[in-house]
């Protein structure tokens, strides 16, 4: 099976600026794909080209087998975007544009449509300029899962919702996937992206930095280790790979490359351990390790 | 400033919004008043130019001054001297660029402002609860000022007399102040700025006609070159405008007219703030249906819910008007029997085809409503602008909807419309005159009409180049290029333009009807003008980015 998504050196530049600079994604056929990166990394940008809303300027992208700027059209029959900047027409209701945005796109499951106004609590009578923020996105996402397609595109999709609105998106983004759509997550909550992605890229400067399962990406970088002993531990400040060492009497935590875990253990061995905790790196902290310097760089200028 | 208490609070912050105005209007209004001065010191050069010697103005006057149709495109002629010929010529064209810069700058600095929610954070702010309307007032009626003191300069410059000077750029600066008043009222009417403009813009339009009726029914001296406007002219501020007479007996109690208006609209605008929630117009929203009918779900649906309120709106006013000129026509005529001479000139202006005197007012009107029905082009086709920009074409297109359909959709909306229009003013104007005894008929005009059409069309096949090639300056350039229209087409004799320039407006080639003869020439290579451009435009587009 081909993936949903292949994109390879994808380049895009507005005027001197350089938005996307040889960016790589692949999403395969079926997977919930995590799309992560701070503002202005070239994320929209990314969607945007993949919706053939603007043009590729080098690199190849495909997109369920097509190519998505000349085949616009066709393409767009199988898929369902929500945009991060949901807008919708002031003087039409919730329940028209949904209607709408459903039958330009091929049409929608009446009966699935009602069930995610319940589910999401949106009142389909009222105009569309008396929505709030999270009141229209939850209008982009029932006319999106409302729909029977094969790929959903969300950008940002949950940026307004409340967390009773984020169970709920997590619940349906769960049951597309287990009827085999595929979905690609531009997402700023972590936890969302966690309980939701099995595999995640991260972008930084229009440019692929990491891209893996949520495993390898831990497996990659550092454990955080919390351990307890009957008296002072010596001697890991000289391990290779342990870094951010904080010693407190009998206690010490560090953080140490996963791959130097094994030696780390053998010299804790000679110490009368306690107590010991290991936990892997949560998603936020492998994020912050891949910008945290770009945030020292930027308070440093 | 004041403190945060007291009635002063009110219109706190009011001078830090003028600023903010000020700083985002740099270079439009600028624009606009440059505009101005260039057309005023234009008139005043080629006059001088063309008419050196009082008796070929007496000659000119008397050959234009008895057609009630160029009095509606002119004017009412107040003498004969230099000054009183550059009055005839630009006076009412820049009365209405005043009324239009006010409307539009009204609007921008308030509804807009609301609408695009930057007022509710502004309102956040330390700002009192006038002090929206109180900047807005206060850099439109200085930018009045300005244009009026502007004009006065140029044609002091020009060699022209003090008074009328003064009196030119007054009446210029009032009829502005007016319209100030005016759009001010919209704006806290309407609930969308796109509303509200359109609102304001049509009173422009509606009393340029009505000014245009009490012009042509006007009364003449008896030296057969002076008019007065007859009473349907003291109903418009841009009538107003016209009887402050600059370079004639100027009638400078008439300046107190427009600024009268300006305070009763200014009251009532505060009072409208003062009653209703921010952001709300004055009728509140209602549930409307909880799903969408199967009229709205295509791109044509889409198109026409998005201009049903504004294309009706012209439809029937433009039938409104249509119908109000058609009484005019017996008596028009009747004013014509007792003066031979007149037809003797309207027939030759005809291009001799013996077309009776109201016939050549009809189509001298007909020409207003076809730049009307290319006016509602270029405002209907601009949606395609702000669907892009808003972010409701990015949804509408990563639907399976193509950028071609999306477009033609809009286009075949707005063409609809414009023959809709077209046809209403030409229907209103057929059935009022015959109801009045008039012999026209209906089918000649509402042929004459849409025999206006072509050259509509052709504007929007601009429209959809421009926007095509140059999104972001679509909206400017589509403006420009029906001002410039208007400048070639319409008033092309008034600035002494070669034929081959004038040729190159649309509204150059639409025939005269129902005074002159049809001819199907030009109407054909309107509409494939039409065609090319918009084909070129939508290649354009198909090929660029989609640009927020």
């Amino acid at each position: 099976m081909t993936d949903a998504i292949a994109v390879s050196g994808l380049v895009k530049t507005f005027g001197a600026t350089r938005a996307l600079d040889g960016l790589d994604l692949t999403v395969g056929t079926g997977e919930v794909h995590g799309f992560l990166g701070p503002n202005g990394a070239g994320k929209t940008t990314t969607i945007r080209v993949l919706l053939g809303l603007l043009r590729a300027d080098a690199g190849r992208v495909r997109l369920l087998g097509g190519d998505p700027w000349s085949e616009a059209v066709r393409l767009h029959r199988r898929l369902a975007y929500v945009p991060g900047d949901v807008s919708l027409w002031p003087n039409l209701t919730g329940g028209e544009a949904v209607d709408l945005l459903g039958d330009l796109r091929g049409g929608l499951d009446g009966a699935r449509r009602a069930e995610l106004l319940e589910r999401f609590r949106l009142d389909p009578a009222k105009r569309c300029r008396t929505y709030s923020k999270g009141n229209r996105q939850k209008v982009a996402l029932v006319a999106a899962f409302a729909s029977d397609v094969e790929l959903f595109i969300l950008d940002e999709p949950t940026s307004g919702l409340d967390p009773l609105m984020e169970a709920a998106f997590q619940e349906t983004v769960r049951e597309v996937s287990a009827r085999g759509a595929t979905v690609l997550l531009s997402s700023h909550i972590f936890s969302e992206v966690e309980a939701l992605c099995s595999r995640v890229s991260i972008i930084r400067d229009g440019v692929t930095v990491e891209s893996g399962t949520l495993a390898r990406l831990r497996h990659l970088t550092r454990t955080s280790v919390t351990v307890e002993a009957a008296g002072p531990i010596t001697g890991l400040a000289g391990l290779p790979g342990v870094h951010d060492l904080l010693e407190e009497g009998t206690r010490a935590r560090f953080d140490v490359d996963s791959e130097r875990l094994p030696e780390v253990l053998r010299h804790l061995a000679g110490f009368e351990v306690r107590s010991l905790t290991s936990r892997p790196p949560t998603l936020e902290e492998l994020f912050m390790r891949h910008y945290g310097d770009a945030v020292m760089e930027e308070a440093s200028r | 400033m004041s403190d945060a208490s007291g009635p002063m609070s009110a219109y706190a912050g009011t001078g830090r919004l003028v600023r903010l105005a000020l700083r985002r209007d740099r270079v439009r209004l600028p624009v606009w008043i440059a505009g101005a001065v260039v057309l005023a010191a234009a008139g005043a050069a080629a006059v001088a130019g063309e008419f050196p010697d009082e008796a070929g103005r007496v000659a000119a006057l008397r050959g234009v001054g008895g057609n009630p149709a160029v009095l509606v495109m002119r004017g009412t002629p107040v003498g004969t001297d230099l000054g009183a010929l550059v009055n005839f010529r630009n006076l009412l064209s820049l009365l209405v660029l005043a009324a239009l810069m006010s409307t539009f700058a009204m609007v921008r600095h308030t509804r807009q402002n609301e609408e695009t929610g930057r007022a509710e954070m502004i309102g956040a702010g330390s700002v009192g609860r006038h002090a929206g309307l109180t900047a807005a007032l206060v850099v439109v009626a200085g930018a009045d000022v300005l244009l009026g003191a502007a004009l006065t300069a140029a044609l002091l410059g020009a060699g022209m007399p003090l008074d009328g000077s003064l009196a030119f750029g007054a009446a210029c600066a009032a009829t502005g102040l007016a319209f100030a008043g005016v759009a001010a009222v919209a704006a806290q009417l309407f609930q969308s700025s796109r509303a509200a403009n359109a609102a304001a813009a049509t009173a422009v339009g509606v009393d340029f006609l009505v000014r245009g009726v009490g012009d042509a029914l006007g009364e003449r001296a008896a030296d057969g070159i002076r008019v007065t406007g007859a009473w349907p002219s003291w109903s418009s501020p841009i009538g107003w405008g016209t009887h402050v007479r600059p370079f004639g007996e100027e009638a400078w109690w008439v300046l107190a007219l427009p600024v009268a208006l300006l305070a009763a609209c200014t009251a009532a605008a505060f009072a409208l703030v003062d009653r209703r929630d921010f952001g709300a117009g004055l009728i509140p929203d209602r549930p409307g249906p909880a799903s969408g009918s199967r009229a709205l779900l295509s791109p044509l649906g889409l198109a026409w819910r998005l201009n049903r309120g504004a294309t009706l709106g012209w439809v029937i006013g433009c039938g409104l008007a249509g119908a109000g000129i058609g009484t005019l026509g017996p008596a028009v005529d009747e004013a014509a029997i007792g003066n031979t001479g007149v037809a003797d000139l309207l027939d030759q202006l005809a291009g001799g085809g013996g077309a009776t005197l109201v016939d050549t007012l009809y189509a001298a009107m007909m020409n207003v409503f076809g730049v009307l029905a290319a006016g509602f082009v270029v405002q209907a086709l601009l949606r395609l602008r702000s669907e892009e920009a808003g972010g409701h074409a990015e949804a509408v297109l990563a639907t399976a909807v193509g950028r071609v359909r999306w477009v033609l959709a809009h286009l075949v909306c707005t063409a609809g419309g414009a023959a809709a229009l077209l046809v209403a003013a030409g229907a209103g104007m057929g059935l009022t005159d015959a109801a009045a005894g008039g012999d026209t008929g209906v089918g000649p005009l509402v042929g004459a009409g849409l025999a206006q059409l072509p050259a509509a069309l052709a504007l929007a096949g601009f429209v959809v180049l421009v926007y095509g090639v140059l999104p972001r300056l679509a909206v400017p350039l589509a403006w420009a290029g029906l001002v410039v229209s208007i400048a070639f087409g319409l008033l092309g004799d008034v600035f002494g333009l070669p034929r081959a320039v004038r040729d190159l407006s649309p509204f150059s080639h639409v025939p005269a009807l129902p005074a002159a003869e049809m001819t199907a020439g030009p109407l054909v290579a309107l509409a494939a003008v039409a065609t090319a451009l918009a084909v070129a435009g939508l290649a354009s587009f198909r090929r660029r980015d989609l640009s927020p």
